[in-house]
């Protein structure tokens, strides 16, 4: 495999809550390639946001903490630097973009306040130096008019349009790696395509490296090059994207990906679905958690299954019953 | 067969209210001339990107809202000026389901008191077979009957939709419109509840107005679909024809900006420019027209777009804009 530019390593994330500590990360394991888009897909509460909040460590404090793991970024591990430290990295060497672009953005603030201080912050510039690359950003991410728009407050844009000043903000310094949390979910299918046709274009331009993180299997499809599907906590199957779709191994992601309705489809048929739901965060079972979810008894609920490489590239949780003797026959043929 | 709910040209404006004295400066025109209809055991699919007014024309047709003007018919009587009084009878027969079940349960009730309600408000019920009835609708969708003494907070967010659906068929209902009703779930619950609301349209001869923005959801559900634009339908048909020869740029745009979950497909997109323009300005002429700055678009300016059957049941607004020029040729006779 190509080189990484961030690695996470066993990963294990934790909140306080009432009945103690619950691990919503827990023991997680990707690399992002340099160049490349690692799709992270996963329902709600499955921890895709947490491993996200955990790399930049804004986890919300004081009840969310890392417990264990590493995550390796140009060869530091972020989960031990200062917090000095990672303010630099944060915004300048790793960009973030938010799913709600109203809640990303203050509401008091004209947006090209908003962007100078990313170049005040990192760059040093003087403001108006900074106003100015302002105004270069929004023309980057096709604003029309950024001289005017430079000096509107975020309610003036619409939907969209805020998206494009989030996506500015993360972009503003040219970082190394940008970490996108459900960028589209808030907005129009026309909307979307423009916004994901934009983040793929300055992804090549500069070079960036992407996490998507994402519920929707269809924006993974088209822009991601590799995959982590999380399930509860951890992640039940990795591979690169083509593979993934074409020969899901787990019993989780053939369910999901069984279950969304298709343009293809014919039409009022019964969907295929996966019973029950997620348990709660304290509920979660040491061993498989999708026979959990399947009301399962016996050994597989006792013991975490191991991670393994089923073919070159394609990783997957090997539960015996989820990653079941008919799937590992499916791998050899 | 004739239609269960017939709608004819109808308008749902807002005042604008603006200067000094706060008079009405102007409207939204937030429903714009729709008519369609809805026949018995039929579900109608209405699309369009967020501000199209789709939502305003389903609570105006269960009469949520005040029509501006136009007629709605329900079996056959007008139903478009009744009074609270007169309409009560006939909210028994529309029932509507909201998007977001957490905002539209009361959080203080119990299950059961909220699915008593209706029987208490359209009275004639004993206790006793109020209660019979509850237990029987939570069956019914899908709900353990000790679920009736618990509260909205301690169910998830496809159990409350659940809720939301037993309550909607409490008074056995003719016409339920459901505004959004998976939009906020998971995909894997996504596809519990619309295999929920087929089952029961088989058994209760129901008839549907599906509204949602997710192309995909809508297909799988309908029988057949309206696309809204601005406040006006510019394309119907059914479900098959309307995603394999889309007439409308405006629907073949939307389509093509749905991302497939196939990573092998590569699709030719249509990727349009900006958002929607504002309902209180809307452009003289052709709304799509005006969006995609076609060079025909002074011909359409202060002139009627009517809808015109171009095939058997295939409906689609007369823009040369919008049309391929054959089919312009062929409608606008």
């Amino acid at each position: 495999m190509s080189e990484a530019i961030l690695e996470v390593r066993d990963l294990i994330t934790a909140f306080d809550t009432e009945g103690g500590l619950a691990r919503a990360v827990d023991h997680v394991n990707f690399t992002v390639p340099k160049g490349g888009t690692l799709g992270i897909v996963g329902e709600s509460g499955c921890g895709k946001s947490v491993t996200a909040m955990s790399i930049i460590r804004l986890l919300p404090q004081p009840a969310g903490r890392i417990l264990q793991g590493e995550v390796m970024f140009k060869g530091r591990d972020l989960t031990r630097i200062s917090p000095k430290e990672m303010r630099t990295v944060r915004g300048g060497e790793i960009g973030v973009i938010f799913q709600e672009p109203m809640t990303a953005l203050n509401p008091v603030h004209r947006i090209g306040r908003q962007l100078s201080e990313c170049f005040l912050l990192h760059k040093k510039m003087s403001k108006k130096e900074a106003w100015e690359a302002s105004i270069e950003m929004l023309k980057l991410v096709r604003i029309p008019a950024p001289e005017m728009r430079v000096g509107d407050y975020p309610h003036q844009l619409s939907g969209g349009m805020r998206q494009r000043v989030v996506i500015a903000m993360a972009l503003a310094c040219r970082p190394d790696l940008v970490i996108a949390d459900e960028p589209t979910t808030a907005l129009d299918v026309t909307v979307q395509a423009q916004i994901l046709d934009l983040m793929k274009r300055l992804q090549s331009e500069f070079g960036m490296s992407m996490i998507l993180i994402t519920h929707d299997l269809g924006v993974i499809a088209e822009s991601c090059d590799e995959v982590v599907v999380m399930y509860a906590g951890r992640v039940v199957e990795k591979a690169p994207v083509k593979e993934l779709f074409a020969n899901p191994l787990h019993a989780y992601t053939k369910g999901l990906l069984a279950s969304i309705p298709r343009i293809e489809t014919e039409p009022k048929t019964v969907l295929p679905v996966i019973p029950g739901m997620v348990a709660g965060l304290r509920d979660f079972v040491p061993g498989c958690r999708f026979c959990q979810r399947m009301e399962r008894r016996g050994p597989t609920l006792r013991e975490r299954p191991d991670f393994i490489e089923a073919s070159p590239g394609h990783w997957v949780e090997s539960c015996p019953i989820c990653y079941g003797e008919t799937s590992r026959k499916e791998v050899r043929s | 067969m004739s239609d269960l709910l017939k709608v004819e040209d109808l308008k749902v404006h807002f005042p604008v209210h603006g200067g000094v004295l706060m008079r009405q400066t102007g409207a939204v025109r937030a429903v714009d001339g729709v008519s369609l209809g809805i026949r018995q055991g039929e579900t109608l699919g209405l699309v369009g990107e967020s501000g199209c007014g789709k939502s305003t024309l389903g609570k105006a047709i269960v009469r949520l809202l005040k029509p501006t003007a136009g007629r709605i018919e329900f079996e056959g009587v007008d139903v478009t000026h009744l009074g609270t009084a007169a309409m009560r009878p006939l909210r028994r027969d529309m029932q509507m389901v909201f998007q977001d079940p957490v905002e539209s349960l009361n959080a203080r009730h119990s299950v059961r008191e909220i699915l008593e309600e209706p029987y208490i408000i359209h009275g004639g019920i004993s206790r006793a077979e109020r209660r019979r009835r509850v237990d029987e609708i939570l069956d019914r969708v899908g709900l353990q009957a000790a679920s009736a003494d618990r509260y909205p907070f301690e169910f998830s967010g496809g159990q409350r939709q659940r809720i939301g659906i037993a309550r909607a068929l409490a008074l056995n209902p003719k016409l339920i419109i459901c505004d959004e009703p998976v939009s906020a779930l998971d995909v894997s619950v996504q596809s519990q509840v619309l295999n929920l609301l087929l089952e029961l349209q088989r058994e209760m001869d129901l008839s549907y107005l599906f509204i949602a923005h997710d192309l995909a959801v809508v297909k799988h559900i309908s029988d057949r679909v309206a696309v809204m634009y601005l406040g006006k339908i510019v394309e119907m048909a059914d479900s098959e024809t309307i995603y394999r020869e889309p007439k409308h740029a405006y629907t073949k745009a939307l389509l093509s900006a749905i991302p497939h979950p196939d990573p092998a497909m590569k699709v030719e997109r249509v990727l349009l420019e900006g958002d929607v323009p504002s309902p209180i300005d809307p452009p003289k002429g052709s709304a799509f027209g005006h969006r995609i700055d076609h060079p025909r678009y002074e011909e359409t300016i202060g002139r009627e777009l009517p809808l015109v059957e171009i095939d058997p049941g295939h409906w689609v607004a007369a823009d040369p804009c919008c049309l391929e020029p054959a089919d312009y040729q062929r409608v606008a006779g």
